[in-house]
Parts: structure tokens; C-alpha cells; sequence
């Protein structure tokens, strides 16, 4: 009975050391974004094709102008897993931009338009450019889903790793591009956001409602534009993802079954012992 | 086990070959006949999948190696080459990049039974000396190859840690210049933790094949922690019992290692590690692997950098010495009341460490650091080694096979007494 008080106490003291501090935290400078309802979401998410081509349109429209994406190639995007444009307007969209490109025979650098091999050339030429022009060097598009995040504190975020509804969650970073995009809640200070950490952000808010125009009869609103365009960002950081997922299942399905193949040969093995 | 093998080849072909160099005749003894205690539970299926870790990792790291580059201007782009134009390059990384947090989880728990049941105590010493020898090489190859992928954790990471040698007094910056090879984490210092993380495994596979040398000539303990004393009563061949039942742990560990490979495989990771390493701009937070936590936090709670760093090492140097601090005549925990309760208390203190080390070196957290530190500390140097001289072990059974018998017969015993005394219930 003492051995079990001793053991409670001790217990009772651990956890309160432990938990002390969790309750003692918190007191953000910056908000935590919401959870967008993405189709690419849990084990067996996918891209929503349409949602990825007007996040195209929305990077190719408005945030090209200064954010580059230099590690995804035009090839890409009518690659299986992705927006899937056909092999021709894959090509023809290639030929619209200027690619640097030799030495030629005479040694000289020269322009050429674009081929589906190449990737997307960069809106400056080096980040002291970008800086010089727009006063901050703008990230790199091509990981920046997968280079943002929030964490949802503990324990919830235990829940995020499990194999239940609304866990195996990994959709932080475009939650954030979200937040973020809907995050100008300042009309007097265009560099206030609710979501940027310290809450200073050099890039005034680059979408609004009407800023692209949809030909599929989407709502032309800045959630919309916010959504598509965080979803593209995260085929362009994970352009694996649909064959991971779909991979996963087969490897998961096939290892069940060959556990429980060995669970009962282990029970045969061993019936006739005492163990 | 040791002494001569009982293996006959069928073979002519076979027969000439084991009197040159007996190698089938060394894996039948150690992997056919070897006789393994018939109480072993699940957590003894541990050293298995660890094995199985190694090789994984070993494995896709050398197809990684085909496709990386080991320069501080193209790493992060050849890691972003595999992931995105290498065939199966996705799987090769996100395998080995998770596999080091799958060695971690389960080199924990085979370290924690060995904690619960005593195996560090003779005749089993240096069996456990190996492997705290085998741990310190893995933490020294997982640090190095977080940082081969060259974001900005790899970066801020190598900085941090490498500037704890700094701290050793007269040499310290000496030390640390030439671990560098030059005045900061620069290309040097990729090219020489590339090559360190190559080798290390190498060097991890010989230890761990003295470890099961080691093993093989002491024998398992188990959860009695009573000593095999009628090899006929108390123990059954290796295989089929112990490799059906290791399979089917291997197997199940995969499927628990595969959720995170195709599902969550950026959960263990930061997404800082997905911007380029720039040495001009510092992290908010420079955390290490969740698997180093608990000692950072310990680097952490010392509020001197040289008293730090030596309660660091000093915190892994002493699981050395385990055998001689530890004074019961008792293996297991099963046995002793007491202890079991102090262990309970260790795990939390291991993995309120943990959660500490994530947090930012600060006010109530410090505090907490410190308290957990001195428990950490406190439950090897102190509480072992007294613990020992005034605890009453509960008895023990006089042999596994009759821990075995009297387990099946208590358990219908208390059946029957539940059926015939339902007030109680």
C-alpha cells in the first residue's frame, strides 16, 4: 500500500513537471492557420486536377512576376500525378518564354524559347536582383510548401502521425500559404499579417478577389485563388505524392497480410510448448 | 553458443568445405541450434530489427550515394534530384530518412529492456559495453547525415554541435577549426561527414558482430532474469522459435516503419531542412532529430557551455558503467517493486527530456530541464547503486521452465478464483 502511495506520488510529481511548463507556454506573435479542406489530404488523397491547373494559372498569372520555380521543369506539368496538361500545350506554353542558353559555335550566350526539358526560368537573375528591385529576395517556389509549416503544439500534434480520420496530416505548409495569403488584416499597414512570424512581411498582399480570371466557373475569390495556388505549390514541393500514396497502400496491404501469415505459423511453431 | 558446433554436412562438396573454413558450421550454431530461453516476450525481437534497420540502411544509402553529390553548391539539389527525376529516388530517401528515426525508436526499446531486466549484469558486461559502444557510432552517423542534404537544420545543426568541442579548454577552438577543415561549416566539413557517414555503418556492422559474438557465448538473459540451467527444460532451438517469431516482429516493425515512409514522411523532419543551407540567416529554432532531444535538452540545462557538454557525453559515457552501479542481486524488475517504480519514472524523465529539447532554452523550461537532469543523473549514480543494498526482491523462481509452469497455472487459478468469488469482482 505505501510502496503504492510512494509510486503515485512520484508519478503524480513527473507529470506535473512535465506537463507544467505546456500550460505555463504559449502567447503566440503570430495566429495559427486553420486546416484547408484538401483533396490531397490522408492516405489515400489525390490531386484535384482542375484545382491544380487554375493554381497554375494563378503562380503563371500573378506570383511568377517575382517568385521563382526553378527546381520543377515544363515536362512536369503534363507528368502523371500532376496538372496534366497535354504534351502539346506543355509545349506550346515552353515556347512562350526566353531561355538562356550555350555558348554557341562562335562562343557566344544566346536566347532560344523554351522546351518542355527545361525549367521554369527565374523572374531575376540572381537574389541580389530580385532584392535590389523588390527590396526583399522573394523564396523559391518550388519547396516552399514543404519549407513551412506550424506545429499544432502537444499532444495534438501526436494526432497528426496516426492512422485515423483527420491524422497522417502533412498539408501544414499549404494551410500556412493560405493563412498567410488571407492574412492582411491591416488596411493602414500593407506589411501586417496575422500568420507571418513577428508578423512582418516584406511582400504586400499579391491576390484579391477578381485578380484572375477563371475559365472553368470557379468562384474568382481570394480564398479560391489561395487555395488553388497553395495545392499547386504543394504538387510542385511533392510532385510524387499520388504514386507515394498509391504505393503505400500496396506495401501496407501486402505486409498486413504477410504479418498475419506469420502470426499464425509462429501460434502452429509454438503450440506445443509451454512458453 | 560456444564450444565446438554440432553441424554435419550433408554434402562431399559441404564436408570439404567445413574442414577448411567452418563458416555454415558457425551460422548453424549460431542461428539453427543456438538455444534461446522459452520466456522471451515480444521486446526480445528487438535486437532482430535492429539488424534488419542496419541493413535497410545500408542498403539505400548506397543507392543514394549513386545519385548524390557531396559539394555545399549542388547537395541540396542533387537530394531534390532524387526526389524528384531518379526512379524510386522518393522511396530510396524518404526510406532512409525515416529508417534513422526507425533505428532510433527501436534501438530505444532494445535499450530500455535491457534497462527493465537487468541484461547489463554479469556475465553479460561487456555484451553491454558493445553495445553502448554501437550507439554512440549511431548518433555519430545519424548527426552526419543530416547534415549531407545541406538545408538549413543540416547547417545551423553542424554549426551548433561542432562548436560544443570549442568549449574544451585551451584546445577547444583548435579542435573545432579542424574538425571544420577551415574557420567555419563550410565545403570541408560536407566533404568529410560524407565520408564519415559512409564509413561509420561499416564500423557499426563489426560491432555488432562482436555484440552477437557476445551474445552468443553469454546467452540470452530473459524476463526472469534467472540464468538457463537445464538447456533441455528452460530453452528451445533458435529456429524455428525464435526466427518465425522475429519474422513476424521484422514484418510488423515494417509495417509500422512503411506508415511513415508513404504517409507522414515529413513528420519526423523540419521544414526548414527544405530551404538551402545559408549561412547568413540563423533558424529561430535550431532543434536537432526528435532522437537527440533528450541529451540536448540535458546540453541545455547546464547553464555552463564546458559543464554542458561534458553532462551531455557524461549522460550516455555512463551507461558504461551500468554493471557495477547497479548493486542488486536481482536481474529483473519483474522481481523488485521498488525499482520498477523509479524505471517508470526514468522512461517519463526520458521523454519529458525529450519534449524539453524541442522547446526554446527558456524560463519554466530550464527549470524543468534541470530537475529531469538531476533524475536522469541521479537514477544511475544514486538510486541504483542504493536501491541495490536495501530493496526486498519478491522471490524467484527457481528455473525459466518453472516461471513457465507456474505462469500457466496461476493464470487458471486466478480464473477459478474470479468464478468462485464474484463480490469481488
Amino acid at each position: 500500500m505505501i510502496k503504492t502511495k510512494l509510486s503515485l506520488t512520484i508519478l503524480g510529481l513527473a507529470t506535473a513537471l512535465v506537463a507544467g511548463p505546456v500550460l505555463a507556454a504559449g502567447g503566440h506573435d503570430s495566429k495559427l492557420p486553420e486546416r484547408q479542406p484538401w483533396s490531397f489530404a490522408g492516405a489515400f488523397g489525390k490531386f484535384d486536377r482542375a484545382q491544380l491547373q487554375r493554381g497554375f494559372q494563378v503562380y503563371r498569372e500573378v506570383c511568377s512576376n517575382c517568385h521563382s520555380m526553378k527546381r520543377v521543369a515544363f515536362r512536369n506539368l503534363s507528368e502523371e500525378g500532376g496538372p496534366q496538361f497535354s504534351e502539346a500545350q506543355v509545349k506550346a506554353l515552353a515556347a512562350e518564354y526566353k531561355v538562356k542558353d550555350g555558348p554557341n559555335e562562335s562562343g557566344d550566350m544566346f536566347e532560344r524559347p523554351g522546351r518542355p526539358s527545361d525549367k521554369f526560368p527565374a523572374p531575376f537573375a540572381n537574389p541580389e536582383a530580385a532584392r535590389a528591385a523588390l527590396g526583399a529576395a522573394p523564396p523559391d517556389f518550388s519547396l516552399l510548401a514543404k519549407a513551412r509549416g506550424y506545429s499544432r503544439g502537444f499532444p495534438l500534434f501526436l494526432i497528426d502521425a496516426l492512422p485515423i480520420p483527420g491524422g497522417a496530416y502533412q498539408e501544414h505548409g499549404p494551410d500556412y500559404i493560405v493563412a498567410l495569403l488571407n492574412g492582411y488584416s491591416k488596411a493602414d499597414d500593407p506589411n501586417w499579417n496575422d500568420y507571418m512570424p513577428g508578423n512582418k512581411i516584406a511582400m504586400a498582399a499579391p491576390l484579391a478577389d477578381g485578380a484572375v480570371e477563371y475559365t472553368d466557373g470557379s468562384p474568382k475569390t481570394l480564398l479560391q485563388y489561395s487555395r488553388d495556388v497553395a495545392a499547386f505549390m504543394m504538387w510542385a514541393a511533392e510532385p510524387k505524392l499520388e504514386e507515394r500514396k498509391k504505393t503505400g497502400f500496396r506495401a501496407m496491404a501486402f505486409l498486413l497480410v504477410f504479418a498475419g501469415l506469420l502470426y499464425y505459423t509462429k501460434k502452429k511453431v509454438w503450440a506445443d510448448v509451454a512458453h | 553458443m560456444s564450444g565446438p558446433s554440432t553441424y554435419v554436412p550433408k554434402s562431399a562438396i559441404g564436408r570439404w568445405f567445413e574442414s577448411r573454413l567452418p563458416i555454415m558450421g558457425l551460422m548453424h550454431s549460431s542461428f539453427v541450434v543456438y538455444p534461446t530461453p522459452k520466456n522471451l516476450n515480444y521486446f526480445w525481437t528487438f535486437g532482430g530489427i535492429l539488424s534488419l534497420m542496419l541493413g535497410v540502411q545500408i542498403i539505400t544509402g548506397i543507392v543514394l550515394v549513386m545519385h548524390y553529390t557531396p559539394h555545399v553548391d549542388y547537395a541540396f539539389q542533387s537530394v531534390e534530384h532524387i526526389m524528384r527525376d531518379v526512379n524510386w529516388g522518393w522511396f530510396m530517401r524518404y526510406t532512409h530518412a525515416n529508417g534513422a528515426s526507425m533505428f532510433f525508436i527501436a534501438v530505444y526499446i532494445h535499450m530500455l529492456r535491457g534497462l527493465y531486466y537487468g541484461s547489463y549484469k554479469a556475465p553479460r558486461e561487456v555484451l553491454w559495453i558493445l553495445g553502448v559502444v554501437i550507439f554512440l557510432l549511431m548518433m555519430a552517423t545519424a548527426f552526419m547525415g543530416y547534415v549531407l542534404p545541406w538545408g538549413q537544420m543540416s547547417f545551423w545543426g553542424a554549426t551548433v554541435i561542432t562548436n560544443l568541442f570549442s568549449a574544451i579548454p585551451l584546445v577547444g577552438t583548435s579542435i573545432t577549426t579542424w574538425l571544420w577543415g577551415g574557420y567555419s561549416v563550410d565545403n570541408p566539413t560536407l566533404n568529410r561527414f560524407f565520408s564519415l557517414h559512409y564509413l561509420l555503418p561499416f564500423m557499426i556492422a563489426a560491432v555488432v558482430a562482436l555484440h552477437v559474438w557476445a551474445l552468443h557465448v553469454s546467452g540470452q538473459n530473459n524476463p526472469t532474469g534467472v540464468e538457463v540451467k537445464d538447456v533441455k527444460r528452460d530453452t528451445l532451438p533458435f529456429t524455428p522459435y525464435a526466427t518465425i517469431k522475429d519474422g513476424f516482429a521484422m514484418v510488423v516493425f515494417l509495417a509500422f516503419f512503411s506508415w511513415f515512409i508513404f504517409y507522414v514522411p515529413n513528420y519526423l523532419g523540419h521544414p526548414d531542412n527544405y530551404i538551402d543551407a545559408n549561412p547568413m540567416v540563423t533558424p529561430a529554432h535550431i532543434v536537432p532529430e526528435w532522437y537527440f532531444l533528450p541529451f540536448y535538452a540535458i546540453l541545455r540545462a547546464i547553464p555552463d557551455k564546458l559543464g554542458g557538454v561534458i553532462a551531455m557525453f557524461g549522460s550516455i559515457a555512463v551507461l558504461a558503467f551500468l554493471p557495477w552501479l547497479d548493486t542488486s542481486r536481482v536481474k529483473s524488475a519483474n522481481f523488485r517493486p521498488v525499482y520498477r517504480v523509479f524505471f517508470v519514472v526514468f522512461v517519463l524523465c526520458g521523454i519529458g527530456l525529450g519534449y524539453l529539447g524541442a522547446m526554446p532554452a527558456e524560463g519554466g523550461y530550464v527549470i524543468a530541464s534541470r530537475i529531469l537532469t538531476v533524475y536522469y543523473f541521479a537514477f544511475f549514480l544514486i538510486i541504483m547503486p542504493l536501491l541495490g543494498l536495501f530493496e526486498t526482491p519478491k522471490p524467484l523462481p527457481a528455473s525459466i521452465a518453472d516461471s513457465v509452469l507456474a505462469r500457466g497455472g496461476s493464470a487458471s487459478a486466478a480464473a477459478a478464483g474470479a468464478a468462485h468469488a464474484p463480490e469481488n469482482k
